[in-house]
């Protein structure tokens, strides 16, 4: 027998099983219609979850976006210092993160593909549910229970065989996204911990960052120092005056504001 | 003939398009005795095309049984022989 053969023969067999049927067959369509809703409402549950998943892995590219893009800010700051050796380090922990990202970019798009997967699932079998409580309808209307058996027989394959095929969607679909939010688990805690952020510094403690501080502070030092020595030259002194023209003014503002404040104090 | 992909659908497929499938199924079926993850993967994937390719999606609303049922496009060798029953640990 041909592998397709044995595969068909083994999952109706597993798939008919699955479908307990009761004395009276119209019973039995009444149970498998719930049992079909129940199914309907996992897989729409299913789909819920792995759209979760999905947006929780596009955060986190997000995230490791953001402290590339640092990076590569700190990398241009560092060169325009003449720092080629700091620019180089920020560069190295910009192409790990660009690795991370790869890899959680793939991981979306499979848990994408997923979702597309088990949407068109859940409306295949909603088709179906709603195909199966017409033809169960005009059963239990028309026939008696020992004309229903072989009518009632050819809507149950059809169905049974549908839901045996959600059904594994849908499992397949939560073992994916399991193993994914385990993966993503664990870069949360690497973001959580800062190990992350130490890379690319979204504040101010790690290593590049302080160093390329203490080189700004310098030479912001030093070309305010040549402005100021410039400044001792014409163009300096109207600067010196329009600038103590607008400081005033906010000033009176800013007290009749202060002074309600403090009379709400006293009493 | 109704040949359905697992996860994926059922397809409406002529019938003589069943020699084709049949070739290709026994190399499929090759490649899981062998237990080649490579020829497995080309075999399978060459045998869905031919019923995607093939034959016409089955409107969704039809309760028709498959005549023939195959793997998931993305299954595994192990996960084949699952659904076979192979792993001879679980009796019955």
């Amino acid at each position: 027998m041909s592998l397709m053969q044995r595969i068909s023969l083994i999952f109706r067999a597993k798939a008919d099983k699955a479908l307990d049927r009761a004395e009276d067959p119209r019973e039995t369509l009444d149970y498998s219609y719930k049992r079909q809703l129940d199914l309907l409402s996992k897989v729409r549950r299913g789909v819920a979850d792995v759209a979760t998943s999905r947006k929780r892995v596009e955060l986190q590219v997000g995230q490791l976006q953001q402290q590339s893009d640092k990076l590569t800010q700190q990398a241009q700051k560092a060169l325009s210092l003449g720092r080629e050796d700091l620019a180089r380090e920020a560069l190295t922990r910009k192409s790990a993160l660009t690795q991370q990202m790869a890899d959680l970019q793939a991981q979306r798009d499979q848990l994408q593909g997923e979702e597309e997967k088990l949407t068109l699932a859940s409306q295949r079998l909603q088709a179906k549910v709603e195909s199966f409580r017409t033809q169960k309808e005009t059963i239990k209307a028309k026939y008696t229970a020992a004309e229903a058996s072989t009518r009632i027989n050819e809507a149950f394959s059809g169905i049974s065989e549908e839901m045996g095929d959600v059904g594994m969607a849908v499992q397949r679909a939560e073992d994916k996204t399991a193993q994914m939010q385990a993966r993503s688990g664990a870069i949360d805690e690497l973001i959580a911990s800062g190990a992350l952020d130490d890379v690319s510094a979204i504040n101010r403690g790690d290593d590049i960052s302080r160093e390329l501080d203490a080189l700004s502070s310098t030479s912001d030092v030093e070309s305010e120092l040549a402005a100021l020595k410039a400044g001792t030259s014409a163009g300096a002194a109207p600067q010196a005056l329009e600038a103590g023209d607008t400081t005033p003014p906010a000033q009176v503002e800013a007290a009749p504001v202060a002074e309600p404040g403090r009379e709400g104090g006293q009493p | 003939m109704i040949v359905r992909i697992l996860t994926e659908g059922q397809y409406d497929v002529a019938d003589d398009r069943l020699d084709g499938l049949n070739e290709l199924d026994s190399a499929l079926e090759k490649a899981v005795e062998a237990g080649d993850a490579v020829a497995f993967s080309q075999s399978l994937g060459a045998l869905l095309d031919a019923v995607r390719t093939g034959g016409s999606p089955l409107a969704a609303d039809v309760l028709q049984d498959s005549d023939l049922i195959l793997p998931p496009s993305d299954a595994t060798i192990e996960e084949v022989r699952e659904l076979l029953g192979d792993d001879g640990l679980i009796p019955g």
